[in-house]
C-alpha cells in the first residue's frame, strides 16, 4: 500500500508527527477564521460592515483581488494574534500563579486534543482499498471523544477559582455545573444512533467515528433517521462550547468577562482560541455523525471518482459542511438571547435528560423490533 | 372614560412551548438582515452631512463683496463664556474706498479651540452678523500654539456667507444721498 515510503519506526514517528502538525495548524486556522467570521457575520447582521481595514504591505496595490480580500478583512486574525502577543501581560497580585499559568494550557489542550480521532475524509489506493483519514481512526473514537472534551471545564473551573475574584469563581461555578447537566443530555443522545448504527444487517458498524460516517454513504443521513437525537446533541453541543444562548461562564452582562475576567493578553487569547477550537471541532464531530460526513447527498452516492481528486473533493466536502455548520453556531448566537441561569439548569435536567431517555427507548424498542423480524426470516 | 378591555392571554401551544418555530422565525430575521444594506459610514472616506444650524467651530465670515465683516466692537470676546475670544482691536484706514464708514477692524483675532465651549453665544451676540459657528466639526493639532486659530485661519474657515443687509453700503448711500445716519 504505501511502497514508496521508505520503512522504520523513525520515519513513521516523524511522519506522525508532520501530520499532528498539519491537523494542528488546520484547526488552529479555522478557529482563527472563525473568528473572523464571527465578526463579519455579526456585523452583517446587524446593518454593520466589520473589520475591512487590515491589509498586509503591498497587498493593497494588487488590482481587484487586493481591496477584496481588504474589505473582506482576511488579514484580521493576523492582526488580533499579533495583538494578543505583544500586549502587556498582566497578573493581579491576588491569584494563585500556578493555576493561573496553567488553566489556559488546561482549556486549550483537550480542544487541540480530540481532533486526533476525527476523521475528515478517506483516501482510495491504487489497489481499490480505502482508507480513513484521520490522526488515529481509534475503535473507540466517540468515547474518546467524550472523555477528553469534557476536560475542558477543568480549564474554565481552574481559571474561576485561581482569579480569586467573585466575577470568575461565578463563572467558574456555571461552566461546571453546566457541564454536568448537559453531558448526560450530549451522552444519551448518542447512544440511540449506535443503536442504529450497529443494528443488526448492516455492513459498517463500530463505536469509530469513520464507521458512523460511512454508514451513511448512499443512504439517508443520520439527523432524518434521528432528527430528536440530532436536536438534543445539537443543544448539548451548544451548551458544551459555552455558545450563546447558553454562555453562562462568559455571561459578560451579567460576570464581567466570566471566568477570565482576570486574564490579559495570550493567556485571554489561548482561552479565546480554545473557545474556537472547541467549535470547529464540535461542527466536525456533528458532521461525521449526524450530517454523512465526507459523503455527498442523502439517499445518493458520492459522485466523485475514486482516485486522489475523488479524495480531494470528499474533504473539501467535509469542510463545507463544517463552515456551515460553524456559520450556523455563529447565526444562532446573533439571533438568540441568553437564557438566565436557572432555566440553563431546568432546560438540561428537567426537559433536555428526560427527552434523550424517552428518545434512547423509543430507538431501543424500534432497533429491538427490527431484530426480532429479522432474525425471523432466517 | 375610557373602557377598560380586559385581553386574555391564551395559553401557547405545543409548538410554542418548544420555542423551536420561534427560534426558527427569528433565524430566518437575522438571515436577512445580512443582505440589506448596511447603514456604516465609512468616516475619514466618507463625510456625514452637516445641517445647516450644526454649532462646529466658531469662523469668522466676509461679505459676498470680500470684505470683512467685523468691526472689532469686542462683544463676542465680552460673552464668551470660557474666554475663549481675544481681540486685539485696530483701525480701519481712512483711504480704504471699498471700507468707507467703517472705522474699526480687529487687528488680530484669536480663538482659543481648547477653551471653546461651542455655545454659539458670540454668534449670538454679532451686531455685525460676523461670526458663524459652521459645519467645521473636527479640529486637531500636536500643540496648544496650533490649536489657537488666528485671524488668517478663521477666515479661512469661514469663508463668504449671503448678507442681508450691506449695513455700512447703506450708510455711505445715505451721505451721498445728503442725510446723516
Amino acid at each position: 500500500m504505501m511502497d514508496w515510503i521508505p520503512q522504520g519506526l523513525w520515519f513513521e514517528v516523524c511522519l506522525k508527527v508532520f501530520f499532528a502538525f498539519m491537523m494542528v495548524g488546520a484547526v488552529m486556522t479555522m478557529a482563527g477564521y472563525s473568528v473572523l467570521a464571527e465578526r463579519k457575520v455579526s456585523a452583517w447582521m446587524q446593518g454593520r460592515v466589520g473589520p475591512n481595514r487590515t491589509v498586509l504591505p503591498f497587498f493593497e496595490y494588487i488590482p481587484i483581488f487586493g481591496p477584496l480580500l481588504k474589505k473582506l478583512g482576511i488579514f484580521q486574525p493576523l492582526a488580533d494574534g499579533l495583538k494578543f502577543l505583544f500586549k502587556e501581560e498582566i497578573v493581579p497580585g491576588h491569584v494563585n500563579k500556578l493555576y493561573y499559568y496553567l488553566a489556559p494550557l488546561i482549556a486549550l489542550v483537550p480542544a487541540l486534543t480530540t481532533m486526533t480521532v476525527l476523521p475528515f475524509g478517506q483516501i482510495y489506493w491504487n489497489d481499490g482499498t480505502v482508507s480513513t483519514l484521520a490522526l488515529a481512526d481509534l475503535e473507540v473514537g466517540i468515547l474518546f471523544v467524550f472523555a477528553v472534551s469534557s476536560l475542558g471545564v477543568y480549564g474554565i473551573a481552574l481559571a474561576g477559582w485561581s482569579s480569586n475574584s467573585k466575577y470568575s469563581f461565578l463563572g467558574g461555578i456555571r461552566s461546571s455545573a453546566q457541564m454536568i447537566s448537559y453531558e448526560l443530555a450530549m451522552g444519551l443522545s448518542l447512544l440511540p444512533v449506535f443503536l442504529w448504527v450497529c443494528a443488526p444487517g448492516v455492513t459498517e458498524s463500530g463505536l469509530s467515528l469513520s464507521a458512523i460516517a460511512n454508514s451513511q454513504a448512499g443512504g439517508p443521513w443520520l439527523f432524518l433517521v434521528q432528527p430528536l437525537s440530532a436536536l438534543i446533541f445539537l443543544i448539548a453541543l451548544f451548551a458544551e462550547t459555552n455558545r450563546l444562548p447558553f454562555d453562562m461562564p462568559e455571561s459578560e452582562t451579567d460576570l464581567v468577562g466570566g471566568f477570565h475576567t482576570e486574564y490579559g493578553s495570550f493567556k485571554f487569547g489561548i482561552f479565546f482560541v480554545a473557545e474556537y477550537a472547541h467549535i470547529v471541532i464540535g461542527s466536525a464531530i456533528f458532521t461525521v455523525i449526524f450530517l454523512g460526513g465526507w459523503h455527498f447527498l442523502p439517499f445518493m452516492n458520492d459522485p466523485w471518482p475514486s482516485n486522489w481528486i475523488g479524495s480531494l473533493l470528499g474533504v473539501g466536502w467535509f469542510l463545507a459542511k463544517t463552515i456551515f455548520l460553524i456559520f450556523f453556531f455563529i447565526w444562532i448566537r446573533w439571533t438568540l438571547p441568553r437564557f438566565r441561569y436557572d432555566q440553563v439548569m431546568h432546560l438540561g435536567w428537567s426537559k433536555l435528560l428526560p427527552l434523550a431517555l424517552a428518545n434512547l427507548i423509543v430507538y431501543l424498542l424500534i432497533v429491538t423490533a427490527i431484530d426480532q423480524s429479522t432474525s425471523a426470516n432466517f | 372614560m375610557a373602557k377598560t378591555v380586559v385581553l386574555n392571554r391564551k395559553p401557547l401551544s405545543f409548538s410554542e412551548r418548544t420555542y423551536l418555530p420561534q427560534i426558527v422565525t427569528g433565524l430566518k430575521t437575522t438571515f436577512s438582515n445580512m443582505f440589506k444594506p448596511k447603514v456604516t459610514l465609512q468616516y475619514p472616506e466618507e463625510k456625514p452631512v452637516i445641517p445647516n444650524n450644526y454649532r462646529g467651530v466658531p469662523t469668522l465670515v466676509k461679505d459676498p463683496n470680500g470684505r470683512e465683516k467685523c468691526v472689532s466692537c469686542q462683544l463676542c470676546e465680552f460673552v464668551c463664556p470660557p474666554k475663549a475670544i481675544r481681540i486685539t482691536p485696530g483701525s480701519v484706514p481712512e483711504d480704504q474706498n471699498d471700507r468707507e464708514h467703517v472705522e474699526k477692524a480687529p487687528q488680530e483675532f484669536e480663538i482659543n479651540m481648547l477653551r471653546c465651549i461651542y455655545c454659539g453665544y458670540c454668534e449670538e451676540v454679532c451686531p455685525e452678523e460676523a461670526i458663524f459657528l459652521q459645519d467645521v466639526y473636527s479640529s486637531s493639532g500636536f500643540t496648544r500654539e496650533e490649536m489657537v486659530n488666528n485671524k488668517a485661519k478663521l477666515y479661512e474657515l469661514g469663508g463668504t456667507m449671503p448678507d442681508r443687509h450691506y449695513k455700512w453700503d447703506k450708510k455711505k448711500n445715505a451721505e451721498s444721498a445728503g442725510n446723516s445716519h
